[in-house]
Parts: structure tokens; C-alpha cells; sequence
């Protein structure tokens, strides 16, 4: 494959489409297919034919906005359908080429106008499964430009030129991470793509690999270039199973096109890519665990150094990078680093992807350039908290991150800015909770997910949040005292400092954020014994505090 | 390492030769052990101990080794599935939004501990460590297909439907 025939498929696959008048794209990622947008596409289908439409109906992937489901956009008057039945099929399909269907149509201008898509551009645009959809969206253009016009390092320029940081939460400068590999002598080397996001509220990863599979694939294949590495593994949770499937075609898609396998671009340059299933183990998102994970073992941290960039899969070299990460890294070669640079803060460039969830009107993923105010992505692009109920706490960051108030909503999203708030970037969740949300319960349920996920290597981990969660427990049903408070933070700062792994080093951060922001709560249930939530089930007090 | 002979065939249930090409796939390498496991839990539903065995000999892995992977992975189950599973997902969004209130109202009504299956082996209750449709939280897996925005009432129905079926 070289560029010209690149530009050929290109051409071929847009000269195809032009030849509707219409095309109609059904939204067929996991939180529409739940509400039966297959049978929507397959009505529209129906419809546009028996009415001889001359429209091209086509499955894609996620468009954003699951709260509004299934949707539907009609192409080129971008009109976007919401909560489309297979019922209201011949009616769309009527009204193509005239007026749209202003019952059905989605008004949610603000939703998508802050919105830069980088990551997204081609989610909800392409069906997933066709590599040559891909293509016509100057897909694997960059590869092809790297492997014929560029040096490896030249691609680590551009990357470190550009500033991005690691998506994953981590956010190391992924240039470093690059250079790093690049220079450790190893005639065996290996890239991976880390999808297990095991972060619970986060799904960025999932809609990626479901609605632009190729785009991970690219930048994987990008990657291994640069740092001189012939394979590849994408590790995704099990609990994935369109993204598995959609991953496995397009692999097959990208072999058959000859931009997987063997002298990829007729150069010397050979790579390919397998999958491996996680299967169940939130601490297999910490490198180290998702090595041993991939190697049949199970998956417990090791300590670091060596990293993975040194001595990684079977003590070869490894570079991990995110999803996300791997997404952002076609559109940087093909525009260059510099153009990714101006967008984004001073020190964390580019776009971010959120799943924005919890108690907010429009819950779904949106894509906004780093710097944007949290009041910007709640407010405006969320629309708000539902139901006369007001904002309390906006969580980042999953079990790993913290919850922010109110009066910290006008501080701009960036890795530095979200730290010295006591949060993280971390993956990409960020759940919206109201004044029917008690923190201390909030915390408590946060701390039980990390100690279920406790690999159980170190004892500071497995001990120290088994013994917050029965302190914090206490706490919640009102039996809680002053003591156990200190106790609490004394622990924090124990599991904090003395765990070998991101997990329990990270795991107090939900209990020191809510104790910054909402330590009234905590006095509340120890002194007073009550919940202002309601959520905690506190009887009537077993001892009188003197 | 000497090349031992493979063991034989756990039975003659055809499914055994879907994880043995699995693991001829992977060139029995040890590395394919998590592989293979998932290949043995969707065709028959769970891992039971002549399943392990037969991998961990296959593989040349320890014994202990296998168990120890297979019980350190949440998504990997030593017990059969009931003829119906409820999966209700309690990742943060679906916490948020109530689904602690669900798995208490579907424990009441089929009277097991999440993680259990009803004595006649027809309904089995589990909870899933975010299954990532949080936009359309709570959600809960009805026979592993996916439902949001799910109430008390409709989860206890489809209960319901279940038990007389």
C-alpha cells in the first residue's frame, strides 16, 4: 500500500457516497444498541428503499450524546434525531430532501457547540467496521507518511513538539515515554494499548474502540515505528464485548489492506497486533499488573524501576500508552505537532475526552479542549443538574480522583489544575452528583471498590483501606467518632505513602478530597448523627457523646 | 523443556476442542493460560476444577498457578451460571443514580446474596464493576443484555418473568 493507493480507496469510498443525496447515520455504540438502535437501522433501511429513497443508511459508532438515544444525523443537512423508534423510521425517511421532523429533531446547539473534536472526529461519522470509511477521512495517511518521510526520531519530535500527555490519567509527557524506548537496545520490543478501564464512570475508552477502532490501530502502528517494535497487543476488559468484536474485524480489515502484517507501505517496516481479553481486575490498569496480566499471570504490581520502557513484556522494552493516547496520534503527525500545541493550557495541550455522567441533564461523551472551565463542561455543554435538585460535587478522577465543590467549578481543566485541587485528571470520569449524594457515603462506596480491587501484594493497600472502609462504615450508620476521624486521616496518609502501586497510593484520595471540601458532613454523622443526604441509614444514637 | 504429551480430552463434548484450538492457536504457550480460561467460561458457562486441570497440564502450568490466576480475575466463575443471570452494574454513575437500592430489592425478592444463584438454579444474581453504558445509568445486564435507565419495578418484572417461565 503506498499513498496513491491510499488516495485511490479514498477517493473511491467518497466518490461512492456522493452518489446518495442522503446518508443517514444510525448510532450503534453500546448505550444506543441498548435501546434497539440496530432495529431503528434496519427500519430506516427498509424505509428508504420501499419509498425509493436514494439514501445510504450506515451504522456507526457513538455520537455522544447517550441520554438523547438512540440518535440518528442526516447528512449534509446535519439534522440530528433523538430517541428514535423503529416506528418513526418511514416518517424520517418521508421527510429526507425537505423539512426536517421537528418533533424528533435534537436542539442541544450548546451540548456540541464548545466542543473540539480531535479524538472524536471520524465517532459517528464512519461505520467502525469499514476500513475504508477510515480512509476517506485521510485514514492512515499519517502512517504511511511517517514510515515513507519521516525517521522515527523525526516522529518523536513532533510528538514531544506537541506536548501530549498520557490520557490515561497518569499524564506523563508521552514523548519521554517514546525517547525512553526508542534508546533502550533491544533487537525485541513491544507497544501496548492499555483499554482496560477498569475506572468505574468512565467509558471514553470503550466508545474509542467501538466507534474508531482503526484510529487506535494507526497510532499503535505509528508508535511501534518510532520506537522500533514489531508487535503489538490491545488489552481490553472482557466486559467489552462490542469493542472485542469490532477490534477483531478491523485488525482483519487492516491485514487485508496491507497496513498490518509484513513490509507495511513497502518499507522494511513489519508490525502487527494481537488482542488480549482482561478479565476482570481494576488493578490491571496499572502497567506493571497489565503486564503480567498479558503474560498469563496474575495481575499484581512490581515495583518500578525498572519500568516497562526498560524492561517491560517478557523483560523486553515495552511501551504502554492509553487509548486516548493512541487516538491523539494520527491527527499530530498529520497536522503536525505544533498545531496540537496551540491547542489546550500552558501545560496540558490538546483535547480531553469526558464521560459525563451521574445526576446531569445531557449524560454522554463530549470531547473539549484542556483549559475549559468544569463550570463550561457542567453547566453549558451538560446542561445541568436535573430536576430542581442542585450541584453539589462533581467527582474526577474514578476511585483514583477527588470531589470537587462548587466554589472550585471555575478552575480550568488541566493536570496541574485538577491536582492542586486535590483531584486528578485520571482517565476521563466525571460524575456530577446533587444534594441527594452523601460524601461520606460517596467515599465509603469508593473505598470499597478499592479494597475488593486490592491486588493484596502490599500491606498498605490491602490493610489500610480494609480498615477505612470499617472506619468510614462506622461513620456512615452513626457510630463513628472524633477518633476514628484521626484514625482516618492517619491512615490516609499511611496508604498513601507506603503503597507500591498507583492503586493504594491513590485510594485515600476520594476520603482526603471529601474531608477538604465537605468535612461538615463528616461532623454531621459522628456529632449530630445525621445524614443531610438521607442516604445513610443512621438509627438512634447507641452511646451519648459526653 | 521435554515435550510432554498433551492430556487427553476431558470427555467427548465437542466443546474441548474449541479450547484446545485456543491453545494450539497460542502454540501452548503458558502465556495463553487467561486465553484459554475464557475460552473454557463462554462455552461452558464457568470453570470447574477438571476444566483448570486439564488447561493447567495442557500448559504446563502449575496447578496452583492456574487457580490462583483463576481466582484472582472477578470475570472468571467456579460456580454454574443459573439458567438466568441478573447483572446489576455498580460503577459510581449507576451508584449515584441508585443501583445499591436495586441489588437490595433483587436480594429481597429472590432471597440470595449477590453472587448466588436460587436453589432451583434458575436465577442467578450478580454485580458488575461498571460495564461502561454510564450514560444510561442504572443499568443493569438481563442475560447479558444491556438495559438502562432501569427501575425497581421493571428489574423485580423481569424477575418475575423469569421465575414462571
Amino acid at each position: 500500500m503506498t499513498i496513491d493507493e491510499l488516495d485511490q480507496i479514498a477517493k473511491t469510498t467518497q466518490e461512492e457516497n456522493k452518489k446518495f443525496d442522503q446518508e443517514i447515520s444510525v448510532c450503534m455504540g453500546t448505550g444506543c444498541l441498548s435501546q434497539h438502535s440496530d432495529r431503528v437501522k434496519d427500519a430506516l433501511a427498509k424505509a428508504v428503499e420501499s419509498q425509493g429513497k436514494n439514501a445510504l443508511v450506515r451504522r456507526t459508532g457513538c455520537m455522544g450524546l447517550c441520554a438523547a438515544g438512540p440518535l440518528v444525523l442526516v447528512e449534509p443537512s446535519e439534522t440530528l434525531y433523538q430517541h428514535v423508534k423503529d416506528g418513526d423510521a418511514e416518517r424520517v425517511a418521508a421527510s429526507l430532501g425537505g423539512e426536517p421532523l421537528a418533533e424528533l429533531q435534537c436542539n442541544l446547539r450548546e451540548h456540541f457547540d464548545q466542543q473540539v473534536h480531535v479524538v472524536l472526529e471520524n465517532s459517528g461519522r464512519i461505520d467502525p467496521e469499514k476500513i475504508d470509511d477510515y480512509i476517506a477521512r485521510d485514514g492512515y495517511r499519517a502512517l504511511l507518511t511517517a514510515l515513507n518521510d519521516m525517521t522515527p526520531n523525526g516522529v518523536i519530535r513532533q510528538i514531544t513538539e506537541s506536548g501530549l500527555r498520557g490520557r490515561g490519567g497518569g499524564g506523563y509527557p508521552t514523548g519521554l515515554k517514546w525517547s525512553t524506548v526508542a534508546k533502550s537496545p533491544s533487537d525485541v520490543k513491544y507497544v501496548i494499548c492499555n483499554g482496560d478501564e477498569g475506572d468505574p464512570g468512565a467509558f471514553m475508552d470503550r466508545s474509542v474502540l467501538e466507534s474508531d477502532p482503526q484510529r487506535v490501530i494507526e497510532g499503535m502502528a505509528i508508535a511501534a515505528y518510532a520506537v522500533g517494535a514489531s508487535k503489538g497487543y490491545i488489552y481490553v476488559r472482557a466486559e467489552y464485548p462490542l469493542a472485542v468484536q469490532r477490534l477483531t474485524v478491523s485488525l482483519r480489515e487492516a491485514r487485508r489492506r496491507g497496513l498490518l502484517g509484513n513490509n507495511i507501505g513497502n518499507t522494511p517496516f513489519n508490525f502487527d497486533v494481537e488482542i488480549r481479553l482482561g478479565a476482570g481486575a481494576f488493578v490491571c490498569g496499572e502497567e506493571t499488573a497489565l503486564i503480567a496480566s498479558i503474560e498469563g499471570k496474575r495481575g499484581t504490581p512490581r515495583p518500578r524501576p525498572p519500568y516497562p520502557a526498560m524492561s517491560g513484556l517478557w523483560g523486553k522494552p515495552t511501551l504502554i500508552n492509553n487509548v486516548e493516547t493512541f487516538a491523539n496520534i494520527a491527527p499530530i503527525i498529520r497536522n503536525g505537532g505544533r498545531w496540537f500545541a496551540n491547542m489546550g493550557s500552558a501545560r496540558s495541550k490538546g483535547t480531553k475526552v469526558f464521560a459525563l455522567t451521574g445526576k446531569i441533564r445531557n449524560t454522554g461523551l463530549v470531547e473539549v479542549p484542556m483549559g475549559i472551565k468544569l463550570r463550561e463542561i457542567i453547566e453549558t455543554i451538560g446542561g445541568g443538574v436535573p430536576d430542581e435538585h442542585t450541584f453539589k460535587a462533581v467527582q474526577t478522577g474514578g476511585p483514583s480522583g477527588g470531589c470537587l465543590p462548587a466554589e472550585m467549578l471555575d478552575i480550568g481543566v488541566s493536570y496541574d489544575a485538577l491536582l492542586a485541587a486535590g483531584s486528578i485528571m485520571g482517565s476521563g470520569g466525571m460524575i456530577v452528583m446533587d444534594d441527594t449524594s452523601c460524601m461520606v457515603n460517596v467515599a465509603r462506596f469508593f473505598i470499597e471498590f478499592c479494597m475488593t480491587e486490592s491486588c493484596g501484594k502490599c500491606i498498605p493497600c490491602r490493610a489500610g483501606t480494609a480498615q477505612m472502609h470499617t472506619l468510614l462504615t462506622r461513620i456512615c450508620n452513626g457510630v463513628g467518632t472524633m477518633d476514628d476521624l484521626r484514625l482516618l486521616e492517619d491512615l490516609c496518609s499511611t496508604v498513601k505513602e507506603a503503597s507500591l502501586c498507583g492503586l493504594g497510593q491513590t485510594a485515600p484520595n476520594p476520603v482526603l478530597s471529601t474531608l477538604k471540601y465537605f468535612r461538615n458532613e463528616y461532623i454531621d454523622h459522628i456529632v449530630h448523627k445525621k445524614c443531610v443526604a438521607g442516604v445513610c441509614n443512621i438509627q438512634a444514637p447507641v452511646e451519648v457523646l459526653v | 523443556m521435554p515435550a510432554l504429551t498433551p492430556p487427553p480430552l476431558p470427555s467427548d463434548d465437542k466443546r474441548w476442542k474449541i479450547v484446545n484450538g485456543t491453545m494450539r492457536k497460542n502454540g501452548f504457550s503458558r502465556s495463553a493460560l487467561i486465553e484459554t480460561l475464557h475460552t473454557v467460561q463462554s462455552s461452558f458457562g464457568f470453570l470447574d476444577d477438571d476444566a483448570i486441570k486439564f488447561v493447567a497440564q495442557s500448559l504446563h502450568v502449575p496447578l496452583s498457578q492456574a487457580y490462583g490466576v483463576v481466582t484472582f480475575y472477578h470475570y472468571f466463575s467456579l460456580k454454574p451460571p443459573g439458567k438466568h443471570t441478573m447483572t446489576v452494574c455498580t460503577g459510581t454513575a449507576c451508584y449515584i443514580k441508585g443501583t445499591d437500592k436495586l441489588v437490595a430489592a433483587a436480594e429481597k425478592h429472590l432471597g440470595i446474596c449477590q453472587g448466588q444463584t436460587t436453589k432451583d438454579g434458575n436465577i442467578s444474581l450478580m454485580t458488575a464493576r461498571c460495564v461502561g453504558a454510564c450514560g444510561r445509568a442504572p443499568v443493569v445486564l438481563t442475560d447479558g443484555e444491556l438495559q438502562g435507565q432501569m427501575s425497581g419495578e421493571q428489574m423485580l418484572a423481569q424477575l418475575e418473568r423469569w421465575a414462571v417461565e
